[in-house]
């Protein structure tokens, strides 16, 4: 347990998000959400409403969001279960952020697939950027977690940075994205190996080159 | 080579839009009535003869599967189908490529796979981390239900289905079927005991079958060209088309469709540009996910990439994601990689995977540096069976089945570390 998150102070946490309540929008899609489950099943709305609320926090504190004790008792109002069912959730899963993280939450893939292809150098890049393993920079931009597999292994290595994903990585690469993302830029997601578009092998097409220029039907061919 | 009219995921690379006008033309959501009308049984007995067998890396027959169902569901108690898209194993990343490229074929084929099943509506679980991709499904759900192809009288075939995406928050054991169901209900991921079985009691308790992306995506197109196409390809019990994921050091990494039992050479050499450095250059592969043993170089090279061809060398194709391996690697801190990749995502329920996870890791971080003793080699090998077979779900078995690999093919460059590391402690300590 050497890793368990140290959660803030609950007094002050009290007095920020005590009130919370969902954002107009938020209501509605949660609302939405609550139709895709049968009555009475509402308990599966969990994960998703955790995740929708991770997101107001963040959209709040201009980062990206966290779970504060009393908005986890918030959801399990909505729900009507007891606070442990869902803090149980929201300690299991990884994607629950139990502190507050930076604006950009860097996550490095460091599964072996990744680590065959390098994902050691986008660790070395992060570092080299003043990022540090379950650490928030000083000035709140950058939280850098390393993760398990996300399923990129034929573009790997990668790094997912809040929604989106960077692959085929290097050194240099991983730089220009944190250092573009700093100075408020967008860099461009998945790939970053020029002249690949996904997952294909890189150069001349070994299949499928037809549906690179035209939206091919293959059915004449049966 | 599998000629690309015979490919099924035509637009897995994403050059053409996702869109249902561009799926259709594709051939998606073509006459889907039609297809269901030759009836339930007619469905699932077709699937049986075309041979298919589960994508997600236990290959157990589809058709089959979906036979264990109850015809005849009670109101209060419908069949459900969960498609698992919670793919989290290292090195598989196919499912992804089909959600965010050609979704039409997931959605179509859940609904004749729903209907075949009896099933009243499908989930479809997606892993949380797969954002975008997600966004991709939400949306192609609702052009099909706008379409009318979803819904009350879906595909206007008079049978109601309706079809759920639902994200998860990061937990690769939710990729273990009863897991999925837990998480599904909202609690933790973490497996039920079996008996009984998803198709007795499964999602809310009602009849459930979970299927993998890849098998419910290539249903339609078996229904139109014939289970006789589909089985065309590969060796006997190991019949279709397969999307390939090879990742590691090859010099061009891809996900790429082909004919089941195609030899590894092959693959590599067309699909990928060869090995890094050479086939000389080839240390060892992992065929068929982090959960599989890893295989020398000399043993795969001319093997059928298929469940039986590698099961033949003591690993298992899996979900055909090759990890490749060559000489510059570190072996062992590969392997030690996956062990704490194992450790950081055993859900704690059962003590020999918990504990036992932990402890592996542990040990193998000491034969990585060399810093162990001989006898522990054999003792790792022995707490492997312990954890072997004697958890709820496979996740135990996954943990030990790397080590055990490891062991049995790498035994000597283990013993070269620690043999070389004691020297030089003896060296320093006549130095002194």
């Amino acid at each position: 347990m050497a890793d368990a998150p140290q959660l803030p102070d609950e007094a002050e946490v009290r007095a920020r998000w005590g009130n919370f309540q969902w954002t107009p929008e938020n209501a509605e899609k949660a609302r939405e959400i609550m139709g895709r489950y049968p009555a009475g099943r509402q308990m599966s709305c969990t994960i998703p409403y955790l995740d929708l609320a991770q997101r107001q926090v963040g959209a709040e504190t201009n980062t990206q969001g966290w779970l504060p004790i009393p908005v986890i008792e918030f959801i399990a109002k909505q729900l009507d279960m007891p606070y442990i069912r869902v803090f149980e959730v929201a300690t299991f899963y990884t994607m629950f952020n139990l502190v507050p993280v930076g604006r950009f939450h860097v996550q490095v893939c460091g599964t072996t697939p990744c680590m065959l292809r390098g994902s050691d150098d986008v660790m070395a890049a992060c570092k080299a950027r003043g990022l540090k393993k379950g650490h928030t920079t000083e000035d709140g931009l950058f939280t850098l977690t390393e993760v398990e597999c996300m399923g990129n292994c034929s573009s790997a290595p990668m790094v997912q940075i809040n929604d989106d994903n960077f692959e085929d990585l290097t050194y240099d690469r991983t730089l220009t994205i944190l250092d573009a993302l700093a100075k408020g830029e967008s860099p461009k997601p998945g790939t970053q190996e020029p002249g690949r578009h996904t997952v294909e092998p890189l150069g001349a097409p070994t299949n499928l080159a037809a549906m690179e220029t035209a939206n091919h039907d293959y059915r004449g061919e049966w | 080579m599998l000629a690309d009219k015979d490919r099924i995921f035509t637009n897995v690379y994403g050059f053409q839009p996702w869109n249902l006008p561009a799926a259709q033309k594709r051939g998606d959501w073509d006459k889907t009535k039609d297809l269901m009308s030759i009836g339930q049984d007619a469905i699932i007995d077709k699937i049986k003869a075309s041979g298919l067998r589960g994508r997600g890396g236990a290959g157990f027959p589809t058709g089959m599967k979906w036979s264990f169902m109850p015809k005849e569901p009670r109101p209060d108690r419908p069949n459900f189908l969960v498609i698992n898209a919670d793919e989290s194993e290292p090195g598989s990343c196919k499912d992804r490529e089909i959600i965010r490229h050609d979704p039409h074929k997931l959605i179509e084929g859940a609904l004749i796979a729903g209907f075949a099943m009896r099933a009243r509506a499908a989930y479809i679980y997606i892993r949380g981390e797969y954002i975008r991709e997600a966004e991709t499904l939400f949306a192609a759900v609702k052009e099909a239900y706008d379409a009318g192809l979803l819904g009350k009288n879906a595909c206007k075939s008079g049978y109601d289905f309706d079809v759920f995406v639902h994200r998860g928050a990061g937990a690769y054991i939710c990729g273990e079927e009863t897991a999925m169901l837990e998480s599904l209900e909202g609690k933790k991921g973490q497996p039920r005991l079996k008996p009984p079985f998803p198709a007795g009691a499964g999602l809310y308790g009602c009849p459930t079958t979970v299927n993998n992306v890849e098998s419910i995506a290539v249903v339609p197109t078996i229904l139109r060209r014939g289970p006789e196409w589909f089985s065309s390809f590969g060796n006997e019990n190991n019949r279709g088309t397969k999307l390939f994921q090879i990742s590691g050091h090859v010099e061009k990494p891809c996900v790429v469709e082909e004919a089941m039992s195609i030899p590894f050479r092959e693959l590599i050499e067309k699909h990928c540009g060869g090995i890094r450095g050479g086939w000389d250059n080839l240390l060892a592969v992992i065929p068929g996910g982090s959960s599989v043993p890893l295989v020398p170089a000399a043993q795969i090279m001319d093997c059928p990439m298929d469940f039986d061809g590698l099961r033949a060398l003591g690993s298992g194709l899996g979900t055909a994601a090759i990890i490749v391996m060559d000489k510059s690697t570190d072996v062992v801190r590969a392997i030690s990689r996956l062990s704490y990749f194992y450790k950081h995502e055993s859900c704690g329920q059962c003590t020999p995977c918990r504990e036992g996870t932990g402890w592996m890791w542990r040990v193998m971080e000491r034969l990585r540096t060399g810093d162990a003793d001989i006898s522990e080699i054999d003792t790792l090998q022995q707490v492997t069976k312990q954890v072997e077979g004697h958890t709820i779900c496979a996740l135990g078995d996954a943990a030990a089945w790397p080590i055990q690999g490891l062991i049995r093919h790498f035994r000597p460059e283990l013993e070269r570390r620690i043999n070389e590391r004691q020297a030089g402690n003896g060296m320093q300590e006549a130095a002194e």
